[in-house]
């Protein structure tokens, strides 16, 4: 039986503000990502040149390469306002703690074969710096990007890498191994395998253009690193030994396929406004691509030994066709 | 988490291996380079490890929290939105408090979003770069709740519907405006002084409580709400603000003198923001909390005076401005009011005559100046209102080159005389409201003399509405000014006889009876 909940209906003067329906076309409703997103950065009568960059306004399209007729294409297919956004991720750490927990209760890193611990903690424990090189390097791009929709999802996907930072901390200390932080951060000063991955990072704090940063941390990098460890190594030590350091990079995993859906969305979409764009992203997805390779291969190395290059080279692929998918030929 | 590891660590020491411990120092590229930001103010910084982390949350934490409060928050919306919980406010001038709140607020909020991502960004200290990175995505939630909580009043009043496109526009709006890129453009140690302290730690319960108890005191649910969930952050954000102080204060004794002229300088431009928060107690909220002049007592003389006295030990006096402060409260609040009610065609809000009973209550909570300087100005007006004649000042306003208000504020000592200050700079006159702007005038007047003025803008062609040319020979500067702003004229002017008055009073009689 179909009830008829009754309530006082009011018909409203309007359905939204004036920006979100010049937007939209019509005065309809508007979601809440876009009340809480589109055209609200100040784009005019600024007061003040910045102390620090006078040659630029406080927020300035000029300080990319990229130009776009509308920075609020550049949308989040997700729909990540703050709330959405925590959200999903406080369901995120939800599991994630369920995850850990298992693992101490039935003492599943203790019961972990050492060599296979001692080999894995080496590929995984300096991946806490990268994160955080990424949450630096994010952090730029949300301080100097143009528009509430870009500047938005990448202060959260900063938050994100903090995050990921942590969980890659915690790792190390579920297998109660403090010594083992340590010697990774030392292995990510000092170690030969790692020093053009920290090269690269670093080159990045000092990259001006933010959506060049932005290209070569999240699509290049991130593209390539993901894949390699969070689901290939993953994989082979599933095999060899047991799911544990899969359960414990989960959100890392996860993060990183929802990720891309917003990442490619914004390439995708930056890519069709003109086409010197699309020239640009190539340029800079071939450039940071193959650095990337080249920091990446002594870490695949230390993962996989020989079988190293042959993966690379399909993850290279896959990262080919997701540009190619998002209308960029390389 | 529970685990042997954790058992042996502090919390200290957790925090610590989980932020400043996965920071190292770049070699690839110098780390000048990577912070270019931290030296030019001239503030000196020898041991970054030795800053006081103000809180420990990590982002587990961090979700696990705000998703909670979140949810609830969310929750709450839907259902007063549903219920027509606009109707239950205690009556529709209330409503003007939230155009005045959303125009004024979350586009700020926006700026502090904006700006603590910068110095989540700068600073080279791993410590504070994290504890400034969570204010930032914490400010992206105020500003956002703010209007997903005002957004369902838009749809029934007249007055909201335009404030991302006024934000940068109106003229009234110029000063919080100013007051924002006026940080965010110095360098990230002045920021976090003005920002970070002076706003959200000195100034923040004189800002937020009103608002928020305004709202339940005035039946708004909705709004309060919002403020109720924000303050465990806010209490977040004065703890860094406070610890940013010391953490200076603390590194060299060079720079207590910049640090005391920040401080001065914003507490000050802090406090010219506040007006507009005086005539929202006095005057706009039907159900009154307390006066402007109770609450500037109780958060600024108070609570401001302990914190002041409790910094004395790092040298550090109580701001310059604090005394004239002080004069002003009894006096800021009304010269506000009667400021905007003499401008109705320029303002998303309507204004109004207090009620007899409500100037009785003004005369109570202000025994030295209402009945005094006040009552006869309101009770001229309301005479000339009545009469057909009501009072319309159409001249463009001066304003100070520093903080942007209008110029209206009374000569220290003297509430009958106008104050103006003027400055000489390169042969051309700055004009100021106070010894103290023509102070932070006079100290960086490169700065100062950028400032936006809208009477100026408006005259040199610069606010014109997309098509117009300006150099036409029948042009004529600001005739389309309400274009400009895209101002909605059923939103100008009175409150008596405006459709947000017939249309609440239509709407409750048809919600309440039969």
């Amino acid at each position: 039986m179909a009830i008829d909940l009754r309530t006082v209906s009011i018909t409203p003067l309007r359905q939204t503000f004036g920006h979100l329906a010049r937007r939209m076309g019509a005065d309809k409703p508007a979601s809440r990502y876009i009340e809480a997103t589109m055209d609200l950065q100040p784009v005019e009568n600024y007061h003040y040149r910045p102390t620090w960059e006078p040659q630029y306004d406080i927020f300035d399209t000029t300080r990319t390469a990229i130009t776009m007729k509308d920075w609020y294409a550049l949308k989040d297919p997700r729909q990540y306002y703050y709330g959405a956004w925590t959200l999903a991720r406080g369901r995120m750490q939800e599991v994630a703690e369920g995850d850990f927990d298992l693992v101490d209760e039935l003492g599943l890193a203790a019961a972990y074969p050492a060599e296979g611990k001692a080999q894995a903690l080496k590929v995984f424990l300096p991946l806490r710096h990268v994160a955080w090189a990424s949450n630096l390097n994010k952090a730029y791009v949300s301080s100097y990007g143009y528009g509430i929709a870009i500047s938005q999802a990448t202060c959260y996907a900063s938050m994100d890498q903090l995050g990921v930072a942590q969980y890659v901390t915690r790792l190390g200390m579920a297998f109660d191994d403090l010594d083992a932080l340590a010697a990774a951060k030392t292995a990510w000063l000092e170690g030969a395998e790692w020093q053009e991955l920290r090269r690269y990072v670093e080159d990045l704090m000092v990259e001006k253009d933010w959506f060049e940063v932005l290209v070569a941390q999240d699509f290049a990098l991130e593209g390539l690193l993901y894949p390699l460890i969070y689901e290939r190594y993953n994989e082979k030590l599933n095999a060899a030994y047991s799911p544990v350091f899969s359960m414990l990079t989960r959100f890392q995993r996860e993060w990183f396929g929802e990720t891309t859906k917003w990442l490619d969305a914004v390439i995708k979409a930056t890519g069709a406004d003109n086409a010197d764009n699309k020239a640009k992203l190539a340029e800079w997805i071939k450039k940071w691509r193959d650095r990337a390779v080249v920091a990446l291969k002594p870490v695949a190395a230390q993962a996989f030994g020989a079988e190293a290059d042959a993966i690379m080279a399909e993850l290279v692929q896959n990262l080919n066709a997701r540009a190619a998918k998002a209308g960029i030929a390389l | 988490m529970d685990m042997k590891a954790t058992k042996k660590l502090g919390l200290k020491e957790r925090y610590s291996l989980m932020t400043r411990d996965l920071a190292w120092d770049t070699t690839y590229q110098k780390m000048e380079d990577v912070f270019p930001q931290t030296t030019y103010e001239g503030i000196k910084i020898h041991d970054w490890d030795k800053w006081e982390d103000p809180f420990r949350l990590t982002m587990d934490a961090y979700w696990k929290y705000q998703s909670e409060k979140e949810r609830k928050l969310y929750a709450i919306l839907d259902g007063f939105n549903q219920n027509n919980g606009h109707l239950s406010v205690t009556d529709a001038r209330y409503i003007n408090v939230l155009k005045l709140f959303l125009g004024s607020t979350p586009p700020l909020e926006l700026m502090a979003a904006r700006g603590f991502s910068m110095m989540g960004r700068q600073m080279n200290g791993a410590g504070p770069r994290v504890a400034c990175q969570m204010q930032a995505v914490d400010e992206y939630r105020h500003f956002q709740t703010q209007i997903h909580s005002i957004s369902n009043y838009n749809k029934y009043y007249n007055g909201m519907d335009e404030f991302a496109h006024q934000q940068s526009r109106m003229w009234y709006l110029s000063d919080g405006k100013s007051f924002f890129d006026d940080a965010i453009t110095a360098g990230p140690f002045e920021f976090m002084v003005a920002i970070g302290f002076a706003f959200e730690y000195v100034l923040t319960n004189i800002l937020f409580v009103p608002f928020i108890s305004g709202a339940a005191y005035n039946g708004d649910m909705a709004a309060m709400t919002v403020g109720f969930s924000a303050q465990s952050d806010e209490a977040r954000h004065m703890t860094l603000g406070l610890e940013c102080i010391k953490f200076m204060l603390e590194q060299d004794p060079d720079n207590l003198p910049i640090v005391q002229r920040w401080i001065d300088k914003w507490t000050w431009r802090g406090t010219r923001k506040l007006a507009a928060v005086g005539m929202m107690m006095d005057y706009m909220l039907p159900k009154r909390i307390m006066s402007f002049k109770e609450a500037w007592e109780m958060y600024v003389e108070e609570n401001g005076g302990a914190l002041f006295k409790d910094l004395a030990r790092y040298g550090i006096t109580i701001p310059k401005c604090f005394g004239q402060t002080i004069e002003e409260k009894e006096h800021v609040s009304h010269q506000s009011w009667i400021g905007f009610y003499m401008k109705p065609g320029a303002t998303p809000f309507h204004t109004w005559i207090p009620t007899p009973d409500e100037m009785d209550w003004l005369s109570e909570k202000y025994p030295n100046t209402f009945d005094k300087y006040y009552r006869p100005v309101l009770e001229f007006f309301d005479a000339q209102e009545k009469a057909g004649n009501r009072f319309d000042n159409k001249t463009a306003p001066m304003n100070c080159q520093v903080c942007v208000s209008t110029m209206k504020f009374n000569e220290p000592g003297d509430p009958m005389e106008m104050c103006f200050r003027e400055s000489i700079y390169k042969g051309e006159k700055f004009h100021t409201c106070s010894d103290h702007c023509k102070e932070i005038f006079d100290n960086e007047p490169e700065k100062y003399i950028q400032t936006f003025i809208s009477s100026h803008q408006v005259l040199q062609g610069n606010c014109e509405p997309e098509g117009v040319d300006v150099n036409a020979p029948d042009f004529q500067p600001g005739k389309q000014i309400l274009d400009y702003w895209k101002l909605d004229k059923r939103a100008l002017g009175d409150f008596n006889g405006s459709e947000d008055q017939k249309n609440f009073a239509a709407w409750r009689e048809q919600a309440t009876k039969n």
